[in-house]
């Protein structure tokens, strides 16, 4: 039952990883990149507006660091649970 | 050393090296010809995904289409990377947990039905088909451009080098010469980056040249482009001109469409553990995004060079690369106000746009066209493709590094073909011969029988790239829209929920492929004059429709499900295995 129980628990806690993450790749890409990228061109940094930075660069620099922060994330929590490959 | 040679010494070099490559990495089973026995680090995954992935289209087209686009070229940039994050979440760890040979093994495994699975292999053969026909003419292209031979002979050359290691290697081969091809090209297409990065900003980082101001001027080289563009009556290059719900639904179908490409998926059935699935996703994404952030930097670059040495020059004082491009055909000027000086402006130059260049010569020198002229004030056409083989040349880059382009060019469609290749000959070996119609074969016969489909699947490739099909470029958005629409769907359900049942995933696989692909076909065949905004539904165009389909193909699979019998329990059991790395049972 325990065994059954600590599934369950490992499952919902990656399925809580996975969501969070992936809500922040939405806001970066489909948020600041298209939504309300307008909005954010009143802000520059060095020569770019910043909705148009997000769009054309941002985002893609973005993703990078949410799939290695996927990994850790999900490393520790293999380690966890025990449930880790031999 | 002139250009043809130095293109001959690097592009031979990099052939031998993957020819190679092949010979020490030959297949001897099954295993290691669909997945290289699951054997591949997940940084030399990392590699040849984005080599896989990196096709002719993202090394050659893409920061053409971008340099003319402006904004609304980043749906393909955030479109074409976003799918990565998806893929290392929601599908690439549990596939590598399922630990089978292809795509439509998990379909049919875990929807216990093999129509499934005959469902999967179609939608699987028709993407890759469409892909590769584009591969091939980049080869073609890159082949008559660079070496001054046939397009056709081309072709062959191609065919030949990816026979060589795909039948030979497998996965294996595919593999390592993938991660070489990795190599070539994104020092290829750096290298000029760098470059330009340095002439027109100073700054050796393309990406910071980007958001830096112009050498010896006191403006930011976007806000000089936005002011050049707009002075010549264009839109401004970081003003969007598109409505914003088409420019969010293809991004979501690119990214979604990327996630379900059967070629892409199987590469994570090659590492050896669920972690390494998911660090190789990461490493992909990492070894790709160089390119994909380098590759804005050098729109911008190039449409600004382009500008300056182009508008207002009479066509006799034009740089040579000008008329070697208007031979191959892929630029074309009609002096419409007949002052011998090249006006470049908003709108086709040509009616039908693309030139249909006759024998004559006009009072300059140039390549007459039988077309009708358009009222505008623009006198010329551009290929876009040119923005990124002609880059060098324009910028004045040493020979060097006109030959590199070439063979990146030519390293980054062939790995594309090599993978896209396998997943045919392995869905048509192993799913469909093995598994539905020939189940008693050995694993001898099978491999003979990869090796036979491979080589037909490049017979068919090569026929694309010497007959190349009118509707090439137009079905390049059934590609995405049927990945997103059928495959994705199938697989991220199998993983998510434990109720969907084989009824569900195939009544939704038909039903979001059926929508999305007459969607398409009305727009792009049947009725291409009322391809515009006004008729389309709810105003996405057709190249963003394969979220709709992905959307439709989730409800009717979760009603279909909902009304029929719950899946047995082994595909339960088989669920809950692979939602857990290891064997959870200690």
């Amino acid at each position: 039952m325990d065994k059954e129980k600590n599934k369950n628990l490992y499952w919902k806690l990656n399925l809580t990883i996975v969501g969070s993450l992936l809500a922040i790749w939405f806001m970066v890409s489909f948020g600041a990149g298209i939504l309300f990228s307008e909005n954010l061109d009143q802000f520059e940094i060095a020569g770019f507006k910043l909705g148009f930075w997000f769009a054309q660069q941002g985002s893609i620099i973005i993703f990078v660091f949410l799939i290695a922060l996927y990994c850790f994330l999900m490393n520790k929590l293999d380690k966890r649970f025990n449930v880790e490959e031999e | 050393m002139d250009i043809q040679t130095l293109t001959y010494i690097i592009v031979v070099a990099s052939f031998s090296l993957y020819i190679g490559i092949a010979i020490w990495s030959k297949a001897s089973t099954t295993g290691e010809f669909y997945i290289a026995g699951g054997h591949v680090h997940p940084v030399a995954n990392g590699m040849a995904t984005a080599a896989d992935w990196m096709s002719a289209a993202s090394f050659i087209s893409m920061a053409g289409i971008i340099s003319f686009m402006g904004r609304d070229g980043s749906v393909y940039l955030m479109g074409w990377t976003g799918g990565y994050v998806l893929l290392a979440m929601l599908l690439a760890p549990y596939l590598r947990k399922f630990g089978k040979f292809t795509v439509p093994d998990f379909i049919g495994d875990r929807y216990y039905s093999s129509i499934a699975r005959l469902v999967a292999v179609f939608c699987l053969i028709f993407i890759s088909f469409t892909y590769i026909a584009g591969q091939m003419r980049g080869v073609g292209i890159v082949f008559s451009r660079f070496l001054e031979v046939d397009i056709n002979t081309g072709v062959i050359i191609g065919m030949g080098i990816v026979f060589i290691y795909a039948v030979l290697g497998g996965m294996k081969g595919i593999t390592y010469t993938q991660v070489a091809q990795y190599c070539v090209l994104i020092f290829a297409y750096m290298v000029p980056a760098i470059f330009i990065s340095i002439l027109i900003t100073g700054n050796p980082v393309p990406q910071l040249g980007f958001g830096s101001q112009i050498v010896g001027e006191n403006i930011y080289l976007l806000e000089k482009l936005n002011n050049v563009l707009t002075d010549l009556g264009f839109n401004a290059y970081t003003d969007s001109s598109r409505a914003k719900i088409d420019i969010f639904c293809i991004t979501a179908a690119l990214m979604v469409g990327t996630a379900g490409l059967p070629h892409v998926i199987v590469r994570f059935f090659t590492v050896p553990k669920v972690r390494d699935a998911r660090a190789s996703a990461g490493w992909a994404l990492l070894f790709i995004a160089i390119l994909y952030t380098t590759a804005p930097a050098v729109s911008s670059f190039s449409r600004l060079n382009f500008i300056d040495t182009v508008n207002e020059t009479p066509y006799q004082s034009t740089p040579e690369w000008f008329r070697n491009w208007e031979d191959i055909g892929l630029i074309s000027w009609a002096d419409k106000n007949q002052d011998g000086i090249i006006q470049y402006r908003p709108g086709n130059a040509l009616e039908k746009v693309k030139p249909r260049f006759t024998s004559e010569r006009g009072a300059n020198g140039e390549r007459l066209v039988s077309n009708e002229r358009t009222s505008n004030e623009n006198e010329i056409y551009i290929d876009r493709d040119i923005m990124v083989l002609a880059n060098p040349e324009i910028a004045q880059l040493p020979n060097w590094v006109i030959a590199l382009v070439a063979a990146g060019a030519l390293a980054a469609a062939l790995s594309t073909a090599a993978g896209l290749l396998l997943v045919i000959s392995s869905a048509i070996s192993h799913d469909l011969m093995k598994k539905t119609l020939m189940p008693s074969i050995s694993e001898k016969q099978e491999l003979a029988l990869a090796r036979i489909s491979a080589a037909i699947a490049i017979g068919v490739a090569g026929v694309f790239g010497i007959y190349p099909p009118a509707f090439v470029a137009q079905v390049v958005a059934f590609a995405f829209g049927l990945a997103a629409a059928s495959i994705f769907p199938a697989i991220v359900m199998g993983i998510f929920s434990k109720r969907m049942n084989s009824v569900g995933a195939i009544t939704g696989m038909i039903a979001g492929l059926v929508f999305t692909a007459c969607y398409i076909i009305f727009f792009k065949f049947v009725s291409p004059e009322l391809n515009n905004p006004d008729n389309w539904f709810l105003g996405i165009s057709p190249e963003g429709i394969g979220v709709i389909g992905m959307i439709v193909n989730f409800s009717v699979s979760i009603i279909f499900s909902s009304l029929t019998k719950a899946p047995p329990i082994e595909v339960v059991e088989l669920v809950d295995n692979i939602r857990l790395p290891g064997g959870g049972n200690d």
